[in-house]
């Protein structure tokens, strides 16, 4: 028991520096779910949960022998500082790779970046002032989410159903927000094969979700990793194809390539481009030369679109198993039949919660990221994503019957306390921890 | 640098146990401790090559780090014995005993040291009586705030306090999907204090007990593994008597439950100073934050020091 007669003694919280983190850094904790994560790195661990494109698929060889010219010809230039926009015969590249979309732009206004990751960072610094509202797709890219919420922005999610945004939902979101007196700076969007929902925007979609933000003085950030990735119909053509002054676009070759060169970019507006440059020079001083130098050689060199056709059959043939599983073990769930990318949206009987099954998955070797990830406002607790970009066909279905164990373990368990009260967690205050970026 | 004679240490660290990340942690941090004490030292993650690797490689000592499932429920304990590999800490037979919090809490509570009346219910008995009788039951034999937790398994996970009855079924549902057995306890309230036991060769003793202060109230899986979220005193704010007290019960229970070389016994001390055994903990976490690396420091002595003695008593015993 404590005593008035004991020496008063100092705390120590492991931390001095705890009390002058900045309001920003609030998010950035450990928690139990990521370190759940951590069990799917694990090779007995069928991951569902992951992101990590399937690099074994790449001309290895090909690659090696464009580090080695690289460094063969131009070492001085490869190992030294470079431009902050990036160098410009990548930035010409890049322009063939967009026009597959039907996007013409000039590479002076091309911004090569750290993965469009650093690109997305880099506009968010741009437009976000704390209390801005953000508009984006329910549910929306976890990465993103993170971003945002690092400049104290709100985000507000539009609704979705498999045709992507809904153009009434965005409208009323928009004035439901304008009502309040709050300020949007941008709508953050992945029209193609959507991280998480798998659904793509449809082309008829497309001209009214721009009216509508160009009426309302919107601007849009189109991230774009996974259009190219394509299984049937190629997805309609870009959304900066169609309005070139109220789009900022990302690309990446983290997916038609391999995320290790950490190379994607952005195609912005000139005035916004100036301002991006600088930001990156600020943030970075300068992209990776010798990365820049290897794609530049590797899309100068390589066939690179018979290599996205061969990601193409490798994704689709994963994507097919993992449907085919969902249907054979899980009939009581729901999910989405993407046409290209990496990933399924599962929705599950609102009982389900995937937060807290996800230790129950775990036990059973299997993992998934759970969809509460993906939203800002505690929402997608009965949902959950699954990748299917990393695993081979015969392991994703493994993984599925093990996930049936999971899901009809809880479903037991859950019947087991029907009706003796509220069963699930209450609400968060919304933010999960994203998954790591290397998880598989 | 120690005076040691630099043996050859594995140690074992992550596994596939819910508690795979801390254990990564904890090992990490003993690696460095051990290379510090000057021995040579090789982390590992326990899989399929694990033991053809130490039957191929002999080493000298291996130090398990590895919480959860994967070492503290004893089997990778019993296998390291049935292949002639001395390792740092408890038996597998006596690790099982600390494992199970309700086997654990019954011999710790047949010594004399004071033990949270507690319910320990598995999902079939549930399923079997029905949840609501069963429930009933429980609300009317623990009053109170009661705390719901796996019955074997840390770092709180699945761990819920329960305030309001009505969350009680949910708290059951969280603590069943990590482990098929739960324990609800009455809720002690007090002041959180965690003893470390050592024993190097002279006879278990105990650290300084260190007293755990979550910003937050509770001491959840977030306050215990981002610094800044808990405040830590070692020496604890406790009076004399009363810490001697405690750790008299922690040494207890490291003898009674047959624990060996280093373990870490967590209770509650009420406002009478009793203090209450919440648990044993064969291979207490060794991160950054936890517990352990405090109660070593606040003990005037090094992580190195410690972790090089174990491996040498281990070495010795094998002798």
């Amino acid at each position: 028991m404590a005593s008035d007669g004991v020496p008063q003694r100092t705390g120590n919280n492991l931390d001095p520096w705890y009390a002058n983190y900045a309001e920003r850094a609030a998010g950035l904790a450990a928690s139990e779910v990521r370190a759940l994560f951590a069990v799917a790195s694990r090779p007995e661990v069928v991951s569902l949960a992951g992101g990590m494109p399937y690099v074994s698929a790449l001309p290895h060889d090909l690659i090696t022998s464009s580090m080695e010219k690289v460094m063969r010809e131009r070492g001085a230039t490869a190992l030294q500082y470079g431009s902050g926009q990036g160098i410009p015969e990548l930035r010409e590249q890049i322009l063939d790779v967009m026009a597959l979309e039907g996007i013409r732009g000039s590479a002076d206004n091309v911004v090569t970046a750290t993965g469009s990751q650093q690109a997305l960072d880099l506009v968010a610094k741009l437009f976000i002032d704390p209390g801005d509202v953000i508009l984006a797709e329910s549910p929306s890219y976890v990465g993103a989410l993170g971003i945002f919420r690092s400049y104290q922005a709100n985000v507000a999610h539009v609704a979705t159903d498999e045709n992507g945004l809904i153009p009434e939902a965005l409208r009323q979101t928009i004035a439901a927000l304008r009502g309040q007196g709050r300020r949007i700076k941008f709508l953050y969007t992945i029209p193609n094969f959507h991280n998480p929902a798998g659904v793509t925007l449809s082309a008829e979609r497309r001209p009214e979700i721009l009216e509508i933000c160009r009426s309302n003085e919107i601007l849009v950030l189109e991230d774009n990793p996974y259009g190219l990735l394509h299984f049937d119909e190629p997805a309609p053509n870009a959304l900066r194809s169609l309005d070139p002054e109220g789009v900022i676009y990302l690309g990446s070759f983290s997916k038609t390539l391999a995320p290790g060169f950490r190379v994607g970019w952005a195609l912005a507006p000139h005035a916004i481009r100036e301002k991006l440059i600088l930001a990156a020079e600020s943030a970075i001083l300068s992209p990776s030369s010798f990365s820049q130098m290897v794609v530049s050689e590797y899309l100068a060199t390589a066939d690179w679109r018979a290599q996205i056709d061969t990601f193409r059959g490798v994704y689709r043939e994963r994507k097919d198993a993992l449907i085919e599983a969902l249907g054979e073990y899980l009939p009581q769930l729901n999910w989405t039949n993407p046409n290209g990318g990496f990933y399924v949206w599962v929705t599950m009987p609102d009982v389900l919660d995937s937060k807290q099954m996800l230790p129950r998955a775990v036990k059973e070797l299997v993992a998934y990221t759970p969809g509460t990830a993906f939203f800002a406002d505690g929402r997608g607790r009965h949902a959950m994503r699954l990748s299917f970009c990393y695993p081979t066909p015969e392991a994703i279905r493994l993984g599925i019957r093990r996930l049936a164990t999971v899901v009809n373990g809880e479903l037991d368990l859950l019947d087991t306390f029907a009706g003796t009260g509220p069963l699930q967690l209450p609400p968060s205050a919304g933010y999960d921890s994203a998954p790591p970026s290397d998880l598989k | 640098m120690s005076d040691s004679s630099g043996l050859y240490v594995v140690v074992l660290a992550g596994g596939i146990s819910h508690e795979r990340d801390v254990s990564l942690r904890s090992g990490r941090r003993v690696t460095d401790a051990l290379i510090a004490a000057g021995h040579r030292v090789v982390l590992r993650d326990p899989d399929a090559g694990l033991l053809p690797f130490l039957a191929n490689e002999r080493p000298d000592v291996v130090f398990p780090a590895l919480h959860g499932s994967s070492g503290e429920d004893g089997s990778l304990l019993d296998l390291l014995a049935a292949i002639g590999v001395p390792a740092v800490g408890s038996s597998g037979a006596a690790a099982r005993r600390a494992w199970s919090k309700p086997v654990a809490s019954s011999l710790i509570s047949g010594v004399g040291v004071a033990v949270p009346e507690s319910i320990v219910l598995s999902h079939e008995s549930f399923r079997e009586l029905g949840a609501s009788s069963v429930l009933k039951v429980v609300r009317s034999t623990l009053e109170g705030d009661l705390v719901v937790k796996p019955a074997s398994g840390g770092s709180a996970q699945g761990v819920t306090i329960v305030e309001d009855t009505n969350d009680l079924p949910r708290a059951m549902v969280e603590a069943f999907t990590y482990a098929e057995v739960a324990v609800v306890e009455r809720r002690i309230f007090g002041t959180e204090i965690a003893v470390t036991v050592v024993d190097t060769g002279d006879g278990p003793r105990a650290l300084t007990a260190v007293e755990i202060e979550p910003t937050a109230g509770v001491y959840s899986f977030q306050a215990r593994y981002n610094a800044g979220e808990t405040t830590f005193y070692a020496p604890s704010r406790l009076d004399e008597e009363t810490v001697a007290r405690v750790a008299d019960a922690a040494v207890l229970a490291h003898g009674t439950l047959g624990l060996r070389d280093l373990s870490r016994v967590d209770f509650i001390v009420d406002a009478e100073g009793t203090p209450w055994f919440l648990e044993a903990n064969v291979i207490p976490g060794l991160t950054e934050t936890s517990l352990v690396p405090l109660a070593i420091e606040a003990s005037n002595t090094t992580a190195a020091a410690l972790y090089g003695s174990l491996v040498e008593a281990a070495r010795t015993r094998s002798n």
